[in-house]
């Protein structure tokens, strides 16, 4: 591995559940970007398990930002340290998927039109965990949550029990702005989520990283899983590792053989109740993904 | 150097005064009738008499929230709303108080929707009231200026650390012309003090911020709160003699009084309307009525030990504001009412200029006829006795 | 390296205790998180190739190297076991605590 990471500890003691995905992204963030650095948490699980007064789990400058606020205060802490001459600092973000598709997605939007100099980074694990396991749009389709219950009556319908809608893409999303650089991670792949982390400090505008962390809580997994079924997403191609930078997307990995979807799904509660039909629509999706994906990255 | 004289509109006078401030960070989001303030703010940047980073953001939201974090590295900044903007911000000014981030605002005071009304009245701030922030209302151009340089010396001072807006009525103030005199840089490096943020983010000494905390510590912390705006009515009032000390302009604190040591019949005001009452003031003494005005200036921290001490010798007084807490009365009624709970004088409620209606130098004459007329009925008016009167409304006669 | 220090004696008695608002110094650390897990990792020296991998992918940041032994700061380790499952040398086990 290329990058340094320090030896030093920036996210400890903090309250996330045994197995937290989250935490991973973070803490091993944290170890690339280093001292000089600002974090911006909204409200979500790493800002509730990391400031619980008087036990402070930041070893580095770090604030709670209100829900929607990510990418409105880091272009504020980023501004101002430009006001005020500080420099080779890091601003970076860590929102949730509810805190950055959905009510985050305004200020994100705005930061990037901004072009500031910050780091963003939406750690992804499918559903509002913080408050109990509510969907989000990245909630992916099929998922079962507290409000996409398994039943029919809802969400009704042959198929499509639980979450009825397909995962919202935030990185074609934040590529349609012109980001200066977007990446899609995963903590099931630690080197790449690294690199690509090293890679955003060393941009000159706006940086997206959109890493998949597993909530073994929410999804129904054993704590030791983690890691394990993030690796098993991208295997069987329901997410990919991807960038975006001067316009151009690479394919990190294109996977020529996918492992099955089935296996995948079925190892996790919050897919229990999955028919094989329904198994069949999400693969029919993937490969749609897949398709334009590498057409993207021709 | 001189002290300048300009023609200006309030907008332009706010602007000019932030300018004096010299914040480094400027947040910038459009609503009438607050805009000016930020196309003028753009204007000074962009030809170098201002030294600020300049953000354009989008949403009022966003504007609060970007300002206060540039405020926790220690910057000095601005931002500037009205309206739905302000209400859409609600959540971040309680964040921004809670947080002590002594942050400084302008609000033109416009209408809230529905019905949809760019034109003004105070429910968009006074509905804010309880967010944390002081809150000053100002009456023209000149004293919007200077109170921008307050609003600084007084959010940032280390025994409040409180954010502070300070509002303009929409149009009437905003966008009128006046002739202010603008204090020279000079006179403002002596008034107002470089930002030193004891709390702020530091890479060696990093903190981190805005936590949550366990119910047991979290009513200390509203304590703390609670009493850093009660330290805020001494450091005005001694924030605004230092300002009269270098300017010659102080505005008296917390209140500002006119003829009412004397005076049996009162309306307590807030904002630009005073001008005008004051007006109707001066020619009802002049047929030897004894009436008086007293301008609420600051509606938190509240001012009820002065309200108290200038209407000893009030008779009746009618509190008269653009503001309804609809089923019940006026903010600035209860708060009045609160303050004089235990005072011997009647109390009428007027609302007036909702939606930006004209208020009319009659409609001022008729209301001190009233109060006059309430006391001499003695307690039983014969003026039905309503809680709330709307100004200029006819109200149906079943209804009345 | 040294470990992240834990003042358990921090003890708020009275307002005056509390801070100027919302912020407190950075990495203040309180309390330990050991009574949360039921099973603890243990490491095998003797087959550990040193490899760092159970150091990257802890949740907690509790394993580190010091002196050629991968160590584990237990105040803090939650026993997820990721560790153990992801140990390409299969050299960690779990192992149940008694309470």
């Amino acid at each position: 591995m290329k990058t340094k990471l320090e030896q030093e500890e920036y996210f400890y003691g903090h309250k996330g559940c045994a197995g937290c995905g989250g935490s991973i992204a973070v803490r091993l963030a944290l170890k690339v970007l280093g001292k000089n650095t600002l974090v911006v948490l909204p409200a979500g699980c790493m800002s509730a398990v990391g400031f619980v007064y008087p036990q402070l789990c930041f070893g580095v400058n770090a604030l709670i930002s209100p829900f929607a606020s990510t990418g409105a205060m880091l272009s504020g802490l980023y501004v101002g340290a430009k006001a005020l001459g500080l420099k080779d600092v890091n601003v970076v973000g860590f929102a949730g998927d509810g805190g950055t598709a959905d009510i985050g997605l305004q200020a994100l939007s705005g930061a990037i039109d901004r072009g500031d100099k910050i780091i963003y980074i939406c750690y992804d694990n499918e559903a509002y965990m913080n408050t109990g396991v509510q969907k989000s749009s990245l909630t992916p389709y099929g998922a079962k949550t507290t409000t996409t219950p398994a039943g029919d009556r809802i969400h009704g319908g042959t198929y499509g029990r639980g979450s009825t809608s397909v995962k919202k893409d935030m990185f074609d999303i934040v590529t349609a702005h012109n980001i200066a650089y977007a990446a899609t991670a995963s903590i099931g792949n630690i080197p790449d989520y690294i690199r690509k982390v090293e890679k955003a400090s060393k941009m000159q505008g706006t940086s997206y990283i959109h890493v998949a962390a597993p909530c073994p809580t929410g999804w129904g997994v054993e704590s030791s899983d983690t890691v394990a079924i993030a690796k098993e997403a991208i295997d069987c191609g329901l997410w990919y590792l991807a960038e975006y930078e001067d316009g151009e997307y690479t394919l990190n990995r294109d996977v020529k053989e996918f492992t099955s979807v089935k296996e995948y799904l079925k190892k996790q509660n919050r897919f229990k109740h999955l028919t094989d039909e329904d198994i069949v629509a999400i693969g029919c999706q993937r490969d749609k993904k897949w398709k334009s994906l590498r057409k993207k990255a021709q | 150097m001189e002290p300048t004289k300009k023609f200006v509109s309030g907008d332009e006078a706010v602007a000019i005064g932030v300018k004096l401030a010299k914040p480094h960070v400027i947040a910038a989001y459009p609503i009438t009738p607050q805009t000016i303030v930020v196309e003028r703010l753009a204007e000074m940047v962009e030809s170098g008499e201002l030294e600020s980073e300049y953000m354009y953001v989008e949403s009022e939201h966003s504007a609060l929230a970007a300002v206060m974090g540039a405020s926790v590295l220690g910057a000095r900044t601005f931002t500037a709303t009205s309206s739905q903007g302000l209400l859409y911000m609600a959540e971040v000014l309680h964040y921004a108080s809670g947080g002590r981030v002594p942050l400084v605002m302008m609000n033109a005071n416009r209408s809230v929707a529905l019905p949809w009304s760019i034109f003004g009245d105070q429910r968009d701030s006074l509905s804010l009231l309880d967010s944390g922030w002081i809150q000053v209302y100002v009456e023209d151009a000149q004293e919007s200026l200077d109170m921008m340089l307050q609003a600084y010396a007084i959010a940032e001072h280390p025994d409040v650390l409180t954010p502070v807006m300070v509002n303009l009525d929409g149009f009437i103030l905003t966008h009128t012309y006046e002739c202010i005199e603008i204090p020279t840089s000079e006179q403002v490096e002596t008034f107002l003090p470089k930002f030193e943020f004891a709390n702020k983010m530091d890479i060696n000494e990093p903190k981190n911020l805005f936590f949550s905390s366990s119910p047991e510590h979290n009513i200390g912390f509203k304590y703390q709160q609670h009493k850093a705006i009660e330290n805020a009515k001494s450091v005005i009032e001694e924030i605004d003699k230092k300002y009269e000390a270098v300017t010659t302009r102080g505005y008296g604190g917390l209140v500002d009084a006119y003829k009412c040591d004397d005076a049996d019949y009162i309306i307590i005001t807030l904002g630009s309307i005073t001008g005008l009452v004051r007006d109707v003031v001066e020619e009802l003494r002049s047929e030897g009525q004894k009436v008086g005005v007293l301008k609420v200036r600051y509606m938190r921290p509240f001012p009820d030990e002065e309200i108290r001490a200038y209407t000893k010798a009030a008779k009746v007084i009618g509190v008269l504001e653009k503001d309804i807490s609809f089923g019940y009365q006026g903010t600035v009624f209860t708060n009045v009412s609160a303050a004089l709970r235990e005072c011997d004088v009647q109390l009428i409620n007027y609302v007036a200029g909702l939606g930006g209606k004209n208020i009319a130098r009659e409609e001022i004459v008729h209301i001190y006829k009233e109060l006059n007329d309430t006391e001499n009925k003695s307690k039983v008016s014969a003026v039905k006795s309503q809680a709330v009167r709307f100004v200029g409304v006819e109200v149906p006669k079943d209804e009345d | 390296m040294s470990r992240r220090k834990v003042d358990k004696t921090f003890k708020i008695s009275s307002i005056k205790d509390l801070p100027c608002g919302t912020y407190g110094k950075a990495m203040q650390l309180t309390e330990t998180m050991e009574g949360w897990r039921n099973e603890a990792p243990i490491i095998d020296e003797k087959t550990c190739s040193l490899c760092n991998w159970c150091y990257l992918v802890c949740p907690e940041g509790v394993i580190y190297q010091e002196d050629k032994k991968m160590k584990i700061d237990y105040r803090f380790c939650k026993g997820c076991g990721i560790c153990a499952k992801e140990c390409r040398k299969k050299c960690i086990i779990m192992e149940r605590e008694e309470k």
